[in-house]
Parts: structure tokens; C-alpha cells; sequence
């Protein structure tokens, strides 16, 4: 696999650090550079698809841009931050997540019809775009200087620390980011290695209990499920959006329609189409062989993402490894599943293609700490 | 690195955590194999049917309305052509409140309550999803300021259509008709597929006569639309056929002079070419503005128009069914003559009234001291009376009315426009049929003078005076001289018809009736003589005066009393030049009074203008090597 790349082939055998060979540029800079690469490869992806579906929209295209540097600046940051010095403040930064998520439950801002923005005066803030992070990062800093797999009443812990901050985004409500929270948690909980028999009853209980999540539902969270179910039962109301999203795959064939040629984004009849959607969008104009592109840049990433994983040198830094990798699949099998009408329309964007900012952010945030993870290992003979 | 468990295993640990990351990945690549089979079914299996659904949504089929037909006189001038102009449409469906979205229409364009109500109106009768008509024909300013504004009116656009106009206005309104609206009724009598996209039909007169002429065939274009509803681009089209081009024999200055002679009387004048039945002015007044029609009339004019005294819709040309009165005498007279039943060197006394036997009522002449002896050619020239009591009596009512029966009197002269009424020969068994009573003698009098229950319309008079001058030849009056394919340019021109020939006993008896009618006009004593002041040519005519009102036996004839509405009509009948008839033509001027002194003269500035353009083209045509114009 050539995604190992040149320097980093100490999966294996170990590696030995040369004294005297000098370091590299991204070596000094903390850069992994197949991700890096990869994930330049899905921005690239994303302006031309966006410039498409935006109906050639430069602005758009620009303020998407700006967003990627932004993204790619904060992703720097924290590749040079010491994955020891992040798992020092980890319980900072959760403690003050959870803070800013009690805050936003009192004092926020109303958009859309729940309650998810806090106002810092220069700049609005979504908290539980950061509790994205910090729920992971706890549940790795909470779990890693133990045994594993953890014992029941650490896992008991592990299980408040996620359920907490869920909750309180769900209460906002904003069913998506809930659920993202909680899997990257659970997430980690499963790379911790607890035993698939409490994992399988676990899932069981929380089959058992959808009926009663379905009480707690907001009713426009149960139309979604309900449009889900049935998507033409209403083809011109909530219906419409799935209904139009599997007529623009389809019509895309095998080899798509061409770029900028993709008549259901064109002529407006695709929703959404550079944000929640663009993934049908893309799907109409490049076809089922662009998807398997897109898909296998994906899974590198996922590839990627794990190997460094496997090769962190410290149980924190491989729990919150994987556990970011899975977040960032999880984004991917939803916003599809959803576009393609396996899954209900939850508003999960397509991660880093998507138009959109907060998610980006955050995403280019647990890459930074990925990177971070693998360019600050100590290279020692063993 | 603290540890506060000194149980942690760091091999087992890797172990299970690489153990776990194995499982993970096997699960991404399992699941992403989950979405490749979903978009697999979506994009390879189903690609056809969302093929098709797509195309759905951006393709839909639109009608495409043929141009309808140009009308031209028969120098070419234009009575009736295609404007464009724009018009406000919706599409309800849309629009999420329609009340509000009017509302915020009104301050841009002006739209009045009543372009609402027929707003409203259309909408119940037209299908979903299509775009209706709210206004028609916006000012250049009003499109602009509503262009302006377009993205805060889903479902509302301005869309580009042709309307009829009438260029002359209410010249020759009663020829041509207009085109309106199609209602629901009309809708079921036409092809409604031919029909999609087309918003007027030929509502009256030539325009309803040869609606499907100058209709055409309705095209066909697939369009791109977007989610909004709004056309894109134009994918394919078949077009449509437009509507043939109508050349008329009409004249456009001919029917001007006609409509001018009438001024402000109720009237109706009709000239045909005896030669082809070609109309050549058919005028009836007062008129009014077709254009007025086109766009939807508001109800106020409408009720000004129809609840006017003087009838300016209803057509006297085609409709107005008039005794009569003294022109049918040429007539009457020639049924004698061909019956044999008298010689014209034969006078009869004149002593001012006739009286049957049995029977003490007195048939009086119109003039009072009476015309003295007279014989069949005085009869005519001086429109005596009393000497056609007589011979209706001779000839009697079963005789007459058979006679009268070929010049077409009862019947359609199969004029193409729409509308025309036939008039009514009397006869025993008419009145039997339709009065229930017995046939009286004295009704054979009256019969006879053309009054009683004798009706005749305008267009009939006209065709049988040019019938007369044919010799009996009675050829159908039209107005449609050529058709002409726009595309090509070719035109076809159409034949003339025969309706009847009515059989001759003997050519003297015709010869002699047309040379009593010239003395009409040309003789010392002729009723009309005042007309022939100035002809170069030479007319043979006949007045009338038909009487509206009937005066009693024992009344008093008080003119005061007698409203204008109830005085007697004036008519003339004629044809000219008498040796080589060119235009027959009948006036009747309503309660004009006296044919002599009202309509005859009308008659005269018709023949004028016209045989002074024949003549005019047929020296030209004499001097070209090519002969052009009418077959």
C-alpha cells in the first residue's frame, strides 16, 4: 500500500530513526502527507462539484475556499500541538463543552427552530460542534491510563460522560449531532475493547427503546422518519427532497450526466443541493464510476486513519485515533444513506464537501489531532 | 506515564486494540459496499426509470399556436392582422395565496375588477397546472415594471402572444366579424387538441365563416423547465401550420363609400359582381369597433352596445329582414309577362286605389290622385300601385309565390359569413304552416307591392337584381376571393358557384323588364331620375319604400305622431352598366322615407367609385401584355 508512504513503514518492523538523516519539511511541520493529500483531493472535489451545483456561483465557490483554509490553518495548529499536552487539557475542554452546551440550553440563539448557536459577540458558535471532539477525547483520556478493556464501573463512567452532553444536544434539539456525539463515544468504547456480548445486549435495549425516543421526538423529527418509511406519501411536501435526490442518482447512470450538465441540480429541482444533498448532485453528473472515485478516496482516508491508529504509541492517542476515524465514516454512511433513501433525512452533511463551515472545522480539527498522533511519536529503537 | 494499574498489559492491549481496528475497517468496507449496492440498484438497474422521471420533470410538452391567417381586401389592403403583445399569466398551483398575490400584482399592473371576475371565471374551466390569463395586452412599461419584480411572483409571467387586431377598425365590421375568447361551447364543437394553446376563435362573420382556414394546425415543442415552472430552452418542435391568408373581393374603399353614404342611418348596403358573385362592399350601420371584441369587452361597453336603439351588432346586411315594397315589382312584373298573363302595350286605369269585388277596403296607391292609364313599363318607372294590385290579383298567390321562389327569396343565399337569415316568399301553404289561417285575397294585393308578409334581407335583393342581369344565371355571393399559404405564397383561387338558374320563356320579357327598370333611372317620369344626373353610364334600378307601420283604414296619418323609428323604410335595387353589368347592388336605408330621394343615391356613389376603378384596370390591363387580378 503506497498510503504507507516513504517514512512511515515502522507498522511492521519497528522503526529505527536515522541520527543522521535530516528531517523533511512535513516532518518539521507535523504533516502527514498522504492524508494531507487526501484531504486535498476531497476539497477539490467539493469546489467543482459545489461550483456545479451552486449553478456556477463564484462567491459560493470563494467563501467555500476561504472555509478550506481556514480548515487546513486550524488542522496545522493542532498537528503541532503535543498529543500529550491535548490529553492534559482534555478534561478542560470537556468540562467547558458541557458548560457552553447548559449555556446554549438558556441563552441561545434560536435558528431554524432549535436552539444550537451561542453569541460571543464577534462570531456565532455551535458548542456541540466541539462536543464532537471533546466527548471521544474524554471517554479516551477517562479510559486510558487503565486497563482494558475497562472494568464495569469505568465503563458505567465512560457511559455517563457520553449520554450527558447528548441529552443536552438533543434537547436542543438537533438529532444529528446527538447521535454523531454519542457514536464517536461509543466509538471509542468499542476500540477499548469491551466485550461484543454487552455490546449486542446494548443494542437490543436500544431497539427495545426507539419506541420510547419516538415519544420524545419533535413532531418535525417524526415526519422526517415517517417520510423515510414512505417518501411518496407525500411527493410534493417533505417526500420531495428524498424523492428528487433518487431521481438525480439515477438518471446519472453509469458515467453521470457531465459536469454542469446534471439537470435536476441545475433546474433547481434537486433541495438542498450544495449542502445536505451535493452527494446526489454529484452522483447525477458524475455517474456511478465518480462515486466509486469518491468512495475510494474515502476509504483511504478511513485506511489512513486507522493505520495511524494502530501505529499510536499510547492508549489515549489510538482510542481517540480510531474513534475519530469512525466519526468521520459515520458522517459518510449517513449523509449517503440518507441521500439514497436507506436512511432518514437526518442532516448530516457530506464531510468536507458539503458547503457549510462549523462541520468543516471540526473536521479539520480531529485531522489535525490525527496528524498530531503520528508526527509526535517518539522514534525510538525497541 | 503514571500507572495507577499495574495490571496493565501493554502486549495484550495492542493486541486487542489492532484485533478491534481489523473488525473496524472490516465493517467501513462492508458498509460502504452496503451504499455501492444501493447506488448500483439506483444507477445501473433502476437508471432507466429515473431516466425517465427526470426527463419528467424538465421536459414537458407544450402546445404551440398557429399564426392565424392575415385578411386582405382585394387590392391587398389589410383588414385584419397579428399584434404581439403581453400578456399576465398564472399558474395557481404555484401560488400559495392568490389573493394577496393579486393584490401585490395591482400596484405593478393595472388590473381592474373585471379582468378578476373573467379571471377567476377562465380559471374554473381550465386545466391544472396551466398558466391563465389575468390581464392581456400590458403596456411596454407595465412588462417592465412587472420584469422588475419577477422573482417575487412565483408562478406568475409575462408571456408573449399574438392578438387580432383590426387595422380599418369598424370599417367593414359586419364582412369581416371578429375573433373573442373561446367559451366552453365553442370548445366543444372544435378539435380541442387543434385548439390547445389558441386563446381566440372567429366569433362572427368571415372570421367565424372560415375559422378553420385561417386557423391552421396547432405544433408541438418539448421544453426544459425548471422547478419553478419557467422554460428554459426549446428541446425539440415541430411547428405548427399557420392559418391560410384570406384575399377578399371586398373593397376597402368601395365599403367605405357604402358605410360613408349611410352616415348616421340605420342601413345596410350590399354590391356584389353579378359576373361572379363576388361581394364587393357589404355595409350595414351603424358599426362598431371589432377590436373591442378581441381583448374581452368590458361588460359596460358591451350593454352600451347591445341595449343601443339602433342595433349596432345586429347585422342589417345579412339579417335585417325587409318588406320589400316596390323593388320587388320587376319581378312581379316579369311573372306576368313569362305566364303570359299580359301584354305590355296594355294599360291599365290608375285611379288612385283598388277595390276587390265583396269587399269595400281600399288598396291605395302611394299616390293619391292616381298615375292614370298605365301599361307594365309605366308601372315599373313610376312604381304604380295599382296596376300590380291587378296583376298580383290576375297572377295570383300560388303563382307568384312560385315564380319568386328560384331569385332565392326564401332561402340562404349561402353567403360565407356566418350568420345569414333567408327572408320569406308568402304562399297559402306557408301561412297555413306557420298562421294557421286560410290565405285572404287582399293578402295576394299587398303580396304583390311587396309588402304584407313579403321579407326580403339586403343580401337577397342583391343577389336578385344581379341574377336579373345575368338572365336568370344566379351565381352564390362570397366574399372569399383567394386563399394564400403564407409559407409558400401560393394562392388558390376559387371558383364560382352556381346556385340556380332561373328558367326563361322568353328573352324579350327579361330584355323589356331591364328597360323599364333604366327608365327607372333614366326616364323623364323614373323614380330614381335624380340619379341619373351625371352617369356615364347607364343604370337600370328600382325604388321601394316599405312600410314599417301599418295604417288602418279609417286612421288619420298624423307624421308627429309617427316616431322616426316607425317611418317607412327607404330601399333601392340596380345594377349598371345595363348592357355589360358589372355591380348590382341593394340599399336599404331604415326609415329613410323615400327610396328615390335616400337610397337610390347611395346606390349611385357605390356604382360610381366602382365602375370607375373597373374601367380604370381594365385599360391598364388592355395596355399590359400581362393580365393580372381576378380570374
Amino acid at each position: 500500500m503506497s498510503l504507507l508512504g516513504p517514512s512511515n513503514d515502522g507498522a511492521v518492523g519497528g522503526r529505527v530513526h536515522l541520527g543522521g538523516r535530516r528531517r523533511t519539511l512535513a516532518e518539521a511541520l507535523h504533516i502527514d502527507v498522504p492524508l494531507l493529500l487526501l484531504l486535498l483531493a476531497l476539497s477539490t472535489i467539493s469546489l467543482m462539484v459545489l461550483y456545479s451545483a451552486s449553478g456556477q456561483n463564484v462567491d459560493m465557490i470563494w467563501r467555500q475556499a476561504l472555509r478550506l483554509g481556514v480548515g487546513f490553518s486550524i488542522l496545522l495548529a493542532l498537528a503541532q500541538v503535543n498529543i500529550a499536552s491535548l490529553k492534559r487539557w482534555t478534561p478542560w475542554l470537556f468540562g467547558i463543552g458541557v458548560g457552553l452546551l447548559l449555556a446554549v440550553l438558556f441563552a441561545g440563539e434560536t435558528g431554524k427552530g432549535a436552539q444550537r448557536w451561542l453569541d460571543l459577540g464577534l462570531f456565532r458558535f455551535q458548542p456541540s460542534e466541539m462536543l464532537k471532539l471533546a466527548v471521544p477525547m474524554m471517554v479516551a483520556w477517562h479510559l486510558s491510563d487503565h486497563a482494558l478493556p475497562p472494568r464495569p464501573r469505568r465503563l458505567a463512567m465512560a457511559c455517563l460522560i457520553i449520554i450527558v452532553p447528548t441529552l443536552l444536544i438533543a434537547k436542543q434539539p438537533d438529532l444529528g449531532t446527538a447521535l454523531l456525539v454519542a457514536s464517536a463515544g461509543v466509538f471509542i468504547l468499542l476500540f477499548a475493547g469491551i466485550s461484543w456480548r454487552l455490546v449486542f445486549a446494548s443494542s437490543a435495549l436500544l431497539a427495545a427503546g426507539a419506541p420510547v425516543l419516538w415519544y420524545f421526538m419533535h413532531d418535525y423529527q417524526r415526519q422526517r422518519v415517517l417520510t423515510f418509511l414512505n417518501p411518496e406519501q407525500d411527493p410534493l411536501g417533505a417526500g420531495y427532497h428524498i424523492i428528487q435526490s433518487k431521481i438525480a442518482i439515477g438518471s446519472g447512470g453509469l458515467y453521470g450526466k457531465g459536469w454542469l450538465n446534471g439537470t435536476q441540480s441545475q433546474l433547481n429541482f434537486l433541495p438542498e443541493r450544495s449542502t445536505d444533498f451535493i452527494f446526489a448532485a454529484y452522483s447525477e453528473e458524475f455517474g456511478f464510476f465518480g462515486i466509486l472515485l469518491l468512495l475510494v478516496v474515502y476509504l483511504l482516508v478511513i485506511v489512513r486513519g486507522l493505520l495511524i491508529a494502530v501505529q499510536a504509541q499510547d492508549t489515549y492517542s489510538r482510542l481517540l485515533a480510531g474513534g475519530l476515524v469512525m466519526t468521520f465514516f459515520i458522517y459518510i454512511f449517513v449523509n449517503i444513506g440518507m441521500v439514497t433513501g436507506l436512511l432518514p433525512v437526518v442532516g448530516l452533511p457530506l464531510p468536507l464537501v458539503s458547503y457549510g463551515g462549523t462541520s468543516m472545522v471540526t473536521l479539520m480539527a480531529g485531522f489535525g489531532i490525527l496528524m498530531s498522533i503520528h508526527m509526535h511519536r517518539k522514534l525510538l529503537p525497541r | 506515564m503514571s500507572s495507577p494499574s499495574a495490571l496493565k498489559d501493554h502486549f495484550r492491549e495492542t493486541r486487542l486494540f489492532n484485533n478491534r481496528a481489523v473488525i473496524a475497517l472490516a465493517v467501513v468496507i462492508a458498509m460502504l459496499l452496503v451504499l455501492l449496492t444501493r447506488l448500483a440498484d439506483l444507477q445501473i438497474l433502476k437508471h432507466d426509470t429515473y431516466s425517465v422521471l427526470s426527463d419528467n420533470n424538465r421536459v414537458h410538452i407544450r402546445a404551440v399556436p398557429p399564426t392565424r391567417g392575415l385578411i386582405f381586401d382585394r387590392h391587398g389592403v389589410l383588414l385584419a392582422e397579428n399584434l404581439p403583445s403581453y400578456s399576465l399569466e398564472l399558474v395557481v398551483e404555484r401560488i400559495d395565496d392568490l389573493d394577496a398575490t393579486i393584490a401585490a400584482l395591482r400596484k405593478l399592473v393595472n388590473i381592474s375588477d373585471e379582468d378578476i371576475r373573467r379571471f377567476k371565471k377562465r380559471l374554473k374551466r381550465e386545466r391544472r397546472h396551466k398558466a391563465v390569463s389575468l390581464r392581456s395586452r400590458l403596456s411596454d412599461e407595465e412588462v417592465a415594471r412587472f420584469a422588475v419584480n419577477r422573482h417575487r411572483f412565483p408562478g406568475v409571467d409575462t408571456v408573449a402572444r399574438l392578438y387580432r387586431h383590426y387595422p380599418q377598425g369598424s370599417l367593414g365590421v359586419h364582412a369581416l366579424g371578429y375573433v373573442g375568447r373561446i367559451n366552453e361551447q365553442e370548445l366543444q364543437r372544435v378539435d380541442v387538441a387543434n385548439y390547445e394553446g389558441t386563446d381566440f376563435i372567429g366569433k362572427t362573420g368571415l372570421e367565424k365563416f372560415y375559422e378553420d382556414l385561417l386557423h391552421g394546425e396547432v405544433g408541438v415543442e418539448r421544453v426544459e423547465t425548471n422547478a419553478q415552472g419557467r422554460t428554459l430552452r426549446i428541446l425539440e418542435r415541430s411547428p405548427p401550420t399557420p392559418g391560410l391568408n384570406l384575399y377578399l373581393s371586398l373593397d376597402v374603399e368601395l365599403q367605405r363609400i357604402a358605410e360613408t353614404a349611410l352616415g348616421d342611418n340605420n342601413g345596410a348596403v350590399v354590391a356584389i359582381d353579378p359576373t361572379d358573385g363576388s361581394v364587393l362592399a357589404l355595409a350595414s350601420t351603424p358599426t362598431f369597433d371589432p377590436n373591442l371584441f378581441v381583448g374581452g369587452i368590458d361588460s359596460k361597453s358591451y350593454n352600451a352596445l347591445r341595449d343601443s336603439r339602433d342595433q349596432p351588432l345586429f347585422n342589417r346586411a345579412l339579417r335585417g329582414r325587409y318588406p320589400p315594397g316596390s323593388t320587388i315589382k320587376p319581378f312581379i312584373g316579369l311573372a306576368g309577362l313569362e305566364y303570359g298573363l299580359i301584354d305590355p302595350s296594355v294599360s291599365t286605369y290608375c285611379q288612385g286605389w283598388y277595390m276587390l269585388d265583396g269587399d269595400d277596403r281600399k288598396y291605395r296607391d302611394w299616390k293619391k290622385t292616381g298615375h292614370g292609364p298605365m301599361n307594365l313599363s309605366g308601372a315599373i318607372t313610376q312604381s304604380c300601385d295599382v296596376y300590380f294590385y291587378d296583376l298580383a290579383l290576375t297572377l295570383g298567390i300560388d303563382r307568384l309565390s312560385q315564380f319568386m321562389e328560384p331569385f332565392g327569396f326564401n332561402d340562404l343565399t349561402g353567403i360565407d359569413i356566418s350568420g345569414e337569415l333567408a327572408g320569406l316568399i308568402p304562399s297559402r301553404a306557408w301561412k297555413r304552416r306557420a298562421r294557421h289561417e286560410p290565405w285572404y285575397p287582399g293578402e295576394t294585393l299587398i303580396t304583390g307591392i311587396g309588402q304584407g308578409f313579403f321579407l326580403t334581407t339586403p343580401l337577397q335583393l342583391a343577389t336578385a337584381t344581379a341574377t336579373l342581369a345575368e338572365n336568370g344565371l344566379q351565381l352564390r355571393p362570397r366574399i372569399l376571393a383567394a386563399t394564400e399559404d403564407p409559407d409558400s405564397g401560393e394562392r388558390v383561387w376559387l371558383p364560382a358557384v352556381r346556385n340556380t338558374t332561373v328558367p326563361i320563356n322568353d328573352q324579350a320579357n327579361w330584355d323589356y323588364i331591364i328597360r323599364a327598370m333604366t327608365q327607372v333611372v333614366h326616364g323623364r317620369r323614373g323614380t330614381a331620375r335624380r340619379i341619373a344626373r351625371g352617369a356615364h353610364y347607364k343604370i337600370a334600378g328600382k325604388t321601394g319604400t316599405a312600410q314599417v307601420f301599418g295604417i288602418k283604414q279609417d286612421e288619420k296619418y298624423v307624421a308627429k305622431d309617427i316616431a322616426k323609428k316607425l317611418r317607412d323604410h327607404a330601399l333601392f335595387v340596380g345594377f349598371a352598366p345595363v348592357d355589360n353589368p358589372r355591380i348590382a347592388v341593394a340599399v336599404v336605408v331604415e326609415n329613410g322615407g323615400s327610396g328615390g330621394a335616400v337610397a337610390a343615391p347611395i346606390a349611385r356613389k357605390v356604382m360610381d367609385h366602382y365602375l370607375a376603378e373597373v374601367k380604370l384596370t381594365e385599360t391598364k390591363a388592355h395596355t399590359d401584355t400581362v393580365a393580372e387580378g381576378m380570374p
